[in-house]
C-alpha cells in the first residue's frame, strides 16, 4: 500500500478541518473550513455542572462530535459511507481496504493515544478527528487538521485510539467520501446552517444548553467563592478557559471561526447585511476573549482582588444577552 | 481580534512549543484569515494549571503508595490520567473492584492474568507495576 496524492491542510477545529480536507481532496475546493464549521451548525455553548469531567464541570463550545461532517455531507447531498467496529481488527483491516481503495478516511480518536501530538494537549479526549491517506512501511500516513505538518502513528497505536473507552467511545468510527454531486447547492446550504444554528443557541428549553447555559454558568461562577475551595475554583475557571481557547477552537470558543462563515456567505451570497453580523460577532468574540483574560487573571493571582467573581459574571451576563440577541436577529433574516 | 493582537506566547512545557495553532483573526481589510498562534498566556496558565493538578495528585499517591497505604494500581491509574471508572471500562472490572485493588493486600493476591491486564493498560510491565514503590 502506498500514500495517496494528499493535499493536507491545516485548520482550526479537527472536525471543520476534516470535513474541508475530505471534500477538497474530492474537488470541491471551495468548501474551506469557516463554510463547514457553518453549513455544519458547530456553534453552541453547553455548561452541565453535574456531568464532571476530570472532577471540572462540564463545559462545551461545540456541538455534538460527528455532527458537522454529518450536516454538511446531508445538506449538500454528498454521498458518504459511515461505520463503527466491534473489534480494532475489523476497523483496522476496514481502513485498510478503504486506503487500497484510493480514499483518504476519516477518523475518531483519542488524543492521549496520539504519540505526534505534544504531550501538553494529550489528555483523555475521545472526540478528535483526524483522516489517514496512506500506509508505508507499516505506518499510517495522517492528516491531522490541528497540525501544520502531516504526521505518522503506528498501526498498534492508531489501534488503541480508535478504541479507547470513556464518554464518548469512538469505537473505531470512519467515514469517508463515496461521490459529490456535479453540482452543489452552497446557497440552501449556507441558509440552512445558519437556521440550524440559530436553533442550537435559542431554543433548547433546558438550562445547560445554548444561551441559556451562558446564564447558568453566569449565575454559577458568582457563587464559587462561597462554594468551593480556592483550589477547586481555580481548576473550574480553568477548565472553561481551556475548553474555549485550547488549541481547536480558532479562539473564543469558535465565535471568530463562525463569524468568517457570515463573512464568507456574505461574499457568497452577495448579501451585506450578512456582512454586518460578521463584524458584530467579531465584537462578541473579542468580549469572550476578555472575559478568558480576566478569568485567568483571577486564577493566577489566588486572590480575590484582582477581578472579582461577580465581574466575572457580569462579563458572562453581558454576553448571553448579546448572543440572545444576536441570533435572534439572524434567525429573523430574510432569505 | 485583529491579525496584529494574535498572541505569540510560546508553552514553553510539554512540548507545547511544538504546535501553532491555527486561529482566525481579522486583517487590515477587515477580513478574516487563518493566523498562526504560539499559544496564548491565559490559556497556557489554564493548561499549565491543569498539569500541575496531574503532579501535585500523582506525588500524593506516589507517598502513599511508598507508605504502604495504596497500591501501585491507584498511582499508575493517576500517571495515565484516568479515573476510576475509566480505568474500570479499561480493565473490564466494575468500579468497586478496582476500589479493593487500591488496597496493598489484596494487590498483592491478584492473579497473574489481571496484573499483565492492568500492566498492558498503563503500558509498562509486570515487574515494574508490582516492583512500584518497593525500592
Amino acid at each position: 500500500m502506498s500514500r495517496l496524492n494528499f493535499q493536507h491542510q491545516q485548520h482550526a477545529h479537527c472536525e471543520s478541518g476534516v470535513t474541508a480536507n475530505l471534500l477538497r481532496h474530492e474537488g470541491l475546493q471551495q468548501i474551506t473550513e469557516p463554510l463547514a464549521f457553518g453549513i455544519g451548525a458547530g456553534l453552541f455553548f453547553a455548561h452541565i455542572p453535574f456531568l464532571k469531567v476530570s472532577g471540572t464541570p462540564g463545559t462545551t463550545f461545540r456541538s455534538l462530535p460527528g455532527s458537522i461532517f454529518k450536516r454538511v455531507t446531508k445538506s449538500l447531498d454528498i454521498d458518504v459511507h459511515t461505520q463503527r467496529f466491534s473489534t480494532p481488527g475489523k476497523a483496522m483491516a476496514a481502513l485498510d481496504e478503504v486506503l487500497e481503495s484510493g480514499k483518504p478516511a476519516g477518523m475518531l480518536s483519542s488524543v492521549y493515544y496520539l504519540p505526534y501530538l505534544p504531550e501538553a494537549f494529550r489528555f483523555h479526549f475521545n472526540a478528535h478527528n483526524l483522516i489517514a491517506f496512506g500506509k508505508e512501511n507499516g505506518v499510517y500516513n495522517i492528516s491531522d487538521p490541528v497540525l501544520e505538518d502531516v504526521a505518522t502513528i503506528l498501526p498498534e497505536d492508531l489501534a488503541k485510539a480508535r478504541f479507547a473507552k470513556g464518554t464518548p467511545e469512538p469505537k473505531g468510527f470512519m467515514y469517508y467520501v463515496k461521490n459529490v454531486p456535479a453540482n452543489l447547492d452552497l446557497a440552501g446550504a449556507i441558509q440552512r446552517g445558519i437556521k440550524k444554528n440559530c436553533f442550537l443557541i435559542l431554543s433548547p428549553p433546558l438550562p445547560w444548553f445554548g444561551v441559556n447555559a451562558i446564564f447558568l454558568l453566569s449565575k454559577k461562577i458568582r457563587k464559587y467563592p462561597q462554594q468551593l475551595t480556592e483550589r477547586k475554583a481555580q481548576l473550574y475557571l480553568g477548565n472553561i478557559i481551556r475548553m474555549q481557547e485550547e488549541i481547536g477552537t480558532g479562539g473564543a470558543g469558535f465565535r471568530f471561526l463562525y463569524a468568517a462563515f457570515l463573512q464568507e456567505s456574505a461574499e457568497i451570497l452577495k448579501r451585506d447585511d450578512l456582512k454586518g453580523f460578521a463584524h458584530e460577532l467579531t465584537a462578541i468574540g473579542d468580549e469572550w476573549r476578555h472575559f478568558a483574560y480576566s478569568a485567568a487573571r483571577q486564577m493566577k493571582a489566588r486572590k480575590t482582588d484582582l477581578v472579582s467573581f461577580d465581574e466575572l459574571g457580569d462579563m458572562l451576563h453581558s454576553i448571553g444577552m448579546k448572543e440572545k440577541d444576536f441570533f435572534t436577529r439572524l434567525n429573523k433574516i430574510k432569505w | 481580534m485583529n491579525v496584529n493582537e494574535v498572541p505569540q506566547d510560546a508553552r514553553d512545557f510539554r512540548d507545547g512549543d511544538k504546535v501553532r495553532k491555527l486561529v482566525y483573526a481579522v486583517d487590515k481589510d477587515g477580513k478574516y484569515t487563518g493566523v498562526n498562534s504560539a499559544g496564548w498566556e491565559a490559556e497556557n496558565e489554564a493548561t499549565r494549571q491543569a498539569w500541575d493538578a496531574v503532579d501535585e495528585a500523582l506525588a500524593e499517591t506516589e507517598a502513599k503508595v511508598k507508605a504502604g497505604q495504596l497500591s501501585p494500581v491507584a498511582y499508575y491509574m493517576q500517571k495515565c490520567l484516568m479515573d476510576k471508572a475509566l480505568l474500570a471500562k479499561y480493565v473490564g472490572k466494575w468500579g468497586w473492584q478496582v476500589s479493593r485493588h487500591f488496597k496493598p493486600s489484596v494487590f498483592n493476591k491478584l492473579d497473574r492474568s489481571l496484573l499483565e491486564k492492568y500492566a498492558s493498560v498503563f503500558n509498562i510491565t509486570v515487574d515494574e507495576l508490582i516492583s512500584f514503590g518497593k525500592k
